[in-house]
């Protein structure tokens, strides 16, 4: 069997690791994404480029789903303190 | 050992771009295959065939969009958090 890494070099492959299991986290909000923001934006029949309009709707789709993401988590957070004001 | 070191990392890489694709051409065909080919026949017809080749194009383009979209978004929240802790250590 080959010989162990070294400490040091566990420690390293052990933050190599965590950075790309975030890339991986990454990848898949993205891919996630592309197809609800695919689903909502992309009605016709695809041709060769996108129109205007749905380029625009594409970008704004992602803008919109991370300002509602932040949005229902304030929102959650002030339920949170009103439900624990009125105790 | 660096050179093994560097072996794993580059598999890990590889791995990772690999499922990452593959994920990307699962949904692309599970999409073009909804919006083109509405009633299957004996064979991909050419119009189909069309149709399926725009959309996996204009499918990596939304990927492409919605990419850049969110990282830009992503990197100017961070920006914009460290200017503001920046701030308050003034």
């Amino acid at each position: 069997m080959a010989e162990k890494f070294d400490e040091a070099t566990q420690k390293e492959l052990a933050s190599f690791l965590e950075t790309q299991q975030a890339i991986a986290r990454l990848n898949s909000s993205i891919q996630q994404l592309t197809t609800t923001c695919w689903d909502k934006c992309v009605t016709s029949t695809p041709s060769t480029r996108f129109s205007r309009s749905e380029e625009n709707c594409l970008a704004n789709c992602v803008g919109r789903f991370l300002d509602t993401s932040l949005f229902m988590v304030q929102q959650l957070e002030e339920k949170r303190i009103q439900h624990q004001g009125g105790r | 050992m660096a050179a093994r070191k560097e072996a794993v990392m580059n598999n890990v890489r590889q791995e990772l771009a690999l499922a990452n694709a593959q994920e990307l051409m699962n949904k692309a065909s599970e999409r073009c295959f909804a919006k083109c080919v509405t009633k299957p026949g004996d064979s991909l017809s050419s119009s189909e065939q069309t149709c399926l080749s725009r959309c996996l194009d204009r499918y990596m383009e939304a990927f492409d969009i919605v990419s850049r979209t969110y990282t830009a978004r992503v990197s100017k929240e961070r920006h914009e958090g460290q200017q503001a802790a920046a701030l308050q250590n003034l």
